[in-house]
């Protein structure tokens, strides 16, 4: 049996942002009976219990559960690595002073552009100077700072000003990290997906920038998987190194994996261990005897593990496919299709749909 | 890998014992690297202070045996992963 290292802690879907590309699920309403901060101890002490070592606070909008503070002390406490995945909006200094003291190690802020108006356009409310003034907050603290901005149609031809920003915070690291196509970000997919000349433009400017700032800042550059050869590992494989926990108690072996036609497994009624080693949800595709051809017979089955199951189902209504983005998938066409879409001469003009605000 | 260098962590990992797997980890924001038993003794002498070399030297008395190349090797990987950096001055 692996033991899990990460552990995704979705703590609430709330979020004072709107992004049409949030990865968060569709039925937000399903969440708002969200786990209490005793709950979320037990979890995080049953965690390190499974040899979790890497703890992510995310959301939605972690900021907005009261006890963060309390939550981050438990999770320093238990040794692991904490992380803060943040829009950064009530990142005041005192609330940051409180995470500090508490043993945050690590911030990652969002930014959705380089500037104000395609920014707040796509966040759907006024949030970049703020944002701007919260990550300036975390390296006066001595934090690590890692700036994630998510890509898309819509402002992956600003990839070098989103750089320079970034520079100017006086970032640790930056992901530039393409569109993942799960809850809001599939709905509007038609929206974000770039084009392959928008893609060829972005990677030219990253390669000049990592020379540019070598042993400065790391550019993480995140390809959007509709234009690989191969899928993504995702998740490192099946409930192998990574567990997500959704507000409500979910667990999850991947963030996207609610949507799949499995029993739910939830930590308001079984230990996590219990749910690791034995749910149907986590079992199911732990390892590789599920597979069926091409992945089967396949030399790459332990590189990508057949790509991600949720993005299997989200396709093909079967998460025990192939991933469509593999070429040697029969489903191939599912993912062509939409590249082809997203490079048709004509252009586009596709309507984004926000997700709901949820304070 | 200058063996008059000063190598320490950088300030984002954080190594500590882990008690599931009996070894020593390096945590990172986006990365767990689970060491073997020189690895962590090598950066567990990685302080700023010692030099490349001096480090070779005391894991040698300690190994008994040359490490210098493993020990610029191992480093060196690290530094790549923006774990370790090299104090020159």
């Amino acid at each position: 049996m692996p033991e899990p290292f990460g552990l995704l802690a979705e703590l609430t879907y709330r979020c004072p942002l709107a992004c049409s590309y949030c990865s968060n699920p569709l039925e937000l309403a399903a969440y708002d009976d969200e786990l209490t901060t005793a709950q979320w101890q037990r979890v995080f002490t049953e965690a390190a219990e499974l040899g979790v070592l890497q703890c992510h606070l995310s959301g939605g909008e972690p900021l907005l559960r009261r006890d963060l503070v309390d939550l981050v002390r438990t999770a320093a406490g238990l040794g692991m690595y904490t992380n803060l995945v943040t829009s950064a909006i009530g990142l005041s200094r005192s609330r940051a002073e409180g995470l500090r003291d508490a043993g945050l190690d690590h911030v990652q802020v969002s930014v959705q552009a380089d500037e104000p108006a395609t920014a707040d356009r796509i966040a759907g409310i006024p949030a970049f100077e703020r944002k701007l003034r919260a990550a300036a907050v975390v390296k006066e603290l001595g934090w690590p700072l890692t700036v994630n901005v998510v890509l898309h149609r819509q402002n992956v031809d600003r990839v070098a000003e989103i750089i320079a920003l970034v520079e100017d915070l006086d970032a640790d690291r930056v992901e530039l990290a393409n569109t993942q196509y799960y809850g809001w970000a599939w709905r509007n997919r038609a929206a974000l997906l770039p084009s392959r000349e928008q893609l060829a433009g972005a990677e030219e400017v990253v390669r000049a920038a990592r020379a540019r700032l070598a042993g400065r800042m790391e550019i993480v550059h995140v390809l959007p998987d509709y234009y690989a050869e191969y899928p993504k590992p995702c998740m490192g494989g099946w409930a192998a190194r990574q567990l997500t926990v959704a507000p409500n108690g979910d667990a999850l072996p991947c963030p996207a994996a609610q949507t799949l036609p499995l029993p739910r497994a939830s930590v308001r009624d079984q230990s996590l261990r219990a749910i690791w080693e034995d749910s149907p949800l986590f079992t199911a595709y732990r390892g590789t005897g599920w597979m069926r051809d091409p992945c089967r017979s396949c030399d790459r089955r332990e590189t990508d593990f057949g790509g991600c199951r949720c993005q299997a189902f989200q396709l093909t209504g079967d998460a025990a496919r192939t991933d469509p983005v593999c070429h040697l998938s029969p489903d191939h066409a599912l993912v062509t299709d939409a590249v082809e879409a997203a490079n048709a001469p004509a252009g586009r003009d596709e309507v984004l749909v926000p997700r709901p605000h949820r304070g | 890998m200058p063996g008059d260098g000063r190598p320490r962590l950088t300030r984002h990992v954080r190594m500590r014992f882990d008690a599931t797997r009996e070894r020593h980890v390096l945590l990172g924001p986006e990365s767990v690297i689970v060491l073997n038993p020189t690895g962590a003794d090598i950066l567990g002498l990685c302080d700023g202070r010692r030099t490349v070399s001096e480090v070779a030297t005391e894991l040698q008395a300690r190994y008994d045996r040359v490490v210098d190349d493993e020990v610029a090797a191992f480093l060196d990987r690290l530094v790549t992963r923006r774990c370790v950096e090299i104090d020159d001055a």
